[in-house]
């Protein structure tokens, strides 16, 4: 295996964990609607663009942000080289169910552009691409639950394919939100020789270690 | 080391086989027609699959009323396959791997009432299908918008090019729902007539549904490769193509740059009949120097089968390949995009040795393929 | 006229998720697209629906939009000559 771990977000029950530590906790937010708003104005973010997301965008964003806050080298990558590959259970279902009652009703048939549109689980690669400008490769798997296997599998071949070297540096992990339930956890991974001097976090990648970080929220 | 594509189906309303799709494609007929829906007063020309013929066929394999429509489609697409090539899905050297956009969104919109609805979720769908063949593992979802097919055969040949799995079979499948239908319209997308990909005249996509499956294996089981094949995203906007074609240019350069080739003998395109979209491929492939190689898109037959395209579209590229064909592009007949392309006006046989195949979607993703005889 | 100004003003800032932007800070003869509100290719077409939504009024030719979405100030002059 040769990648490593630089940075990763978790987010879940209203709980924001950075590199493992627990970063930001919201008592008050009785929904994830509620909670991603008090979030996003935590990080101060000016992206006014995150309030036309669904939930889904919104929290893969709000983890994205943290994962690449945490990543002292991530502007040194060459933005055509890193790769977005994510993961879930639900795809798009809580933006489907709201897409399908905007149907429901032959007398109010009012179907909206801008939220047919994230109907689509790699909308959230799409809005991760635009926000830091990543142009490299995309992939969003579905699986019942987080796959280390698989993102650890696959995200190894991205970085290590023999034949050429498209990929650099990864954001990787697992979006989810089902109802008023979301969990998120975002990585960034890069190349084990990209700079061996980096200093702060790293670990190497394996599914171990990935098991480990994605169940650390003590 | 290689990854040959062998085995393969297509399972549409122009037939339940690749031989009987290619019979179609060859005679010039189309599956796309105007139809009613009972949701609207408006005509939808699209491509959809008779739920009658559908249970015909199935109930020579299964009950039909366990299934969903799209399962059921599914599951005749991988069984040609497996029946074709006598890979068992249950060794664990083989996997399955299902691309869709939508999967059983018609059981989210409540068309079964003996049908769970945790069938709703990809995974369900997939894991119900792969229960049928008793796979050894659970199938890989991929779900990446309309280049969801192409992908699936790239992550196929790199898995297997990592030793992970000897044989791959990938299928690709979308239903026609009143969800993508109405969805597709408030985008004022929709083409009330056959679409014409890259023609002067388009007016918008027509919907299709369709499965379509293929076999990737680690032996020479054929005489076509996948040489290469890379994605990429234009960064820019969540629904609208790239106007320089970014994306799609670099997952076309980085293919063809991996094969060490710098053009190809056809280039099955995505060619959607939107305004922007083709007009978008015509400016990448400007930008790659393959504006004079022959091209077509099958979006004129077949609709946009979202998940399923990329698959049955690579399918008909390597019986294309094999059977040494150009196939026309339907419904183009004058230039209409601002960079010339070489699309193709009359079905044609010629040696051709390889087919470059791309796709492009919503949330600014681009897939590009490179398949080559041996 | 006034106050169907200030009603598109609310409509269009719930209706495009504009979270930051209060009815004030819309000035009903800047651009919606480009440099003004900043609208994209996707707001355009939910404009569209906003119109048929809460006016009854269909954009036949989309073609049109460009013209009729460029203001607030135009989107109100075309409610009120295609009210019925």
């Amino acid at each position: 295996m040769k990648a490593k771990i630089v940075s990763y977000c978790k987010i879940k029950n209203n709980t924001v964990w950075v590199n493992g530590e627990k970063f930001y906790v919201d008592n008050q937010s009785v929904d994830i609607t509620t909670f991603l708003a008090h979030l996003y104005k935590q990080l101060n973010l000016n992206y006014p663009k995150f309030f036309k997301m669904d939930n889904l965008c919104k929290l893969g964003i709000l983890a994205t942000e943290l994962a690449i806050q945490n990543n002292s080298e991530f502007n040194n990558y060459e933005k055509d080289k890193v790769a977005i590959s994510l993961s879930n259970n639900s795809s798009s279902i809580e933006t489907d169910r709201n897409h399908i009652k905007t149907i429901a009703d032959k007398n109010q048939y009012f179907p909206s552009p801008s939220l047919f549109v994230y109907t689509l689980p790699n909308i959230i690669i799409g809005e991760i691409a635009i926000k830091y400008k990543l142009t490299g490769e995309n992939s969003f798997f579905i699986s019942e639950k987080f796959d280390e296997n698989l993102m650890c599998t696959y995200d190894s071949i991205l970085l290590n394919e023999a034949q050429s070297s498209h990929t650099t540096a990864v954001i990787g992990g697992w979006v989810n939100v089902d109802g008023n339930e979301g969990e998120g956890f975002i990585y960034c991974l890069e190349k084990a020789n990209f700079n061996p001097d980096r200093t702060g976090f790293s670990s190497s990648y394996n599914s171990e270690t990935i098991h480990k970080f994605y169940n650390k929220t003590e | 080391m290689n990854t040959y594509l062998g085995a393969n189906n297509i399972v549409s309303p122009l037939g339940f086989t690749t031989a009987s799709n290619m019979e179609a494609l060859l005679q010039g007929t189309a599956a796309v027609k105007q139809q009613h829906f009972p949701f609207s007063e408006s005509l939808f020309c699209c491509s959809k699959i008779e739920e009658t013929d559908l249970n015909t066929r199935f109930s020579r394999l299964s009950k039909i009323d366990a299934f969903t429509h799209l399962e059921k489609m599914c599951i005749l697409s991988i069984n040609d396959v497996v029946k074709q090539s006598g890979i068992d899905l249950k060794n664990k050297e083989n996997l399955l791997i299902i691309s869709t956009t939508k999967g059983n969104i018609d059981v989210l919109e409540g068309a079964y009432k003996n049908i769970d609805s945790h069938r709703g979720y990809l995974s369900e769908f997939a894991k119900t299908v792969g229960k049928f063949f008793d796979c050894g593992f659970a199938p890989l979802v991929v779900s990446n918008a309309c280049i969801s097919g192409l992908l699936a055969i790239i992550i196929a040949k790199r898995l297997i090019e990592n030793k992970s799995y000897k044989n791959i079979i990938v299928c690709g499948a979308d239903i026609i729902s009143e969800f993508t239908l109405s969805g597709f319209k408030s985008f004022n997308a929709l083409s009330e007539v056959p679409a014409r990909p890259f023609d002067k005249n388009r007016i918008g996509i027509n919907l299709g549904e369709a499965a379509s499956s293929i076999l990737l294996s680690s032996d020479a089981i054929s005489t076509i490769k996948i040489s290469s094949g890379n994605s990429a995203n234009d960064a820019n906007h969540i629904s609208g193509p790239s106007r320089n074609g970014d994306g799609l240019f670099q997952a076309v350069k980085n293919t063809l740059g991996d094969s060490k080739i710098k053009t190809v003998d056809f280039i099955s395109a995505h060619g959607t009949a939107t305004e922007y979209n083709d007009e978008m491929e015509s400016v990448a492939f400007s930008r790659a120097q393959l504006h004079q190689v022959p091209l077509n898109s099958l979006k004129g037959y077949y609709g946009h089968t979202l998940g399923a395209a990329g698959v049955l579209e690579s399918v008909v590229a390597v019986q294309s390949l094999l059977s040494n064909t150009l196939i026309q592009s339907a419904g183009f007949d004058t230039k209409g995009t601002s960079h010339e392309l070489n699309v193709i006006k009359k079905t044609e046989h010629k040696v051709i040795n390889s087919c470059l195949k791309t796709a492009s979607g919503f949330g600014g993703c681009n897939a590009a393929a490179l398949f080559e005889k041996v | 006229m006034k106050e169907l100004i200030e009603n598109l003003k609310k409509q269009i800032i719930e209706q495009l998720n504009l979270a930051e932007v209060k009815p004030e800070d819309i000035d009903p003869n800047a651009s919606l697209f480009g440099d003004g509100l900043g609208l994209d290719s996707i707001d355009a077409l939910e404009l569209i629906v906003l119109l048929e939504k809460n006016y009854g009024i269909k954009i036949q030719d989309p073609a049109a939009a460009k013209n009729i979405f460029s203001s607030i100030q135009s989107m109100a002059d075309f409610i009120m000559a295609n009210k019925k």
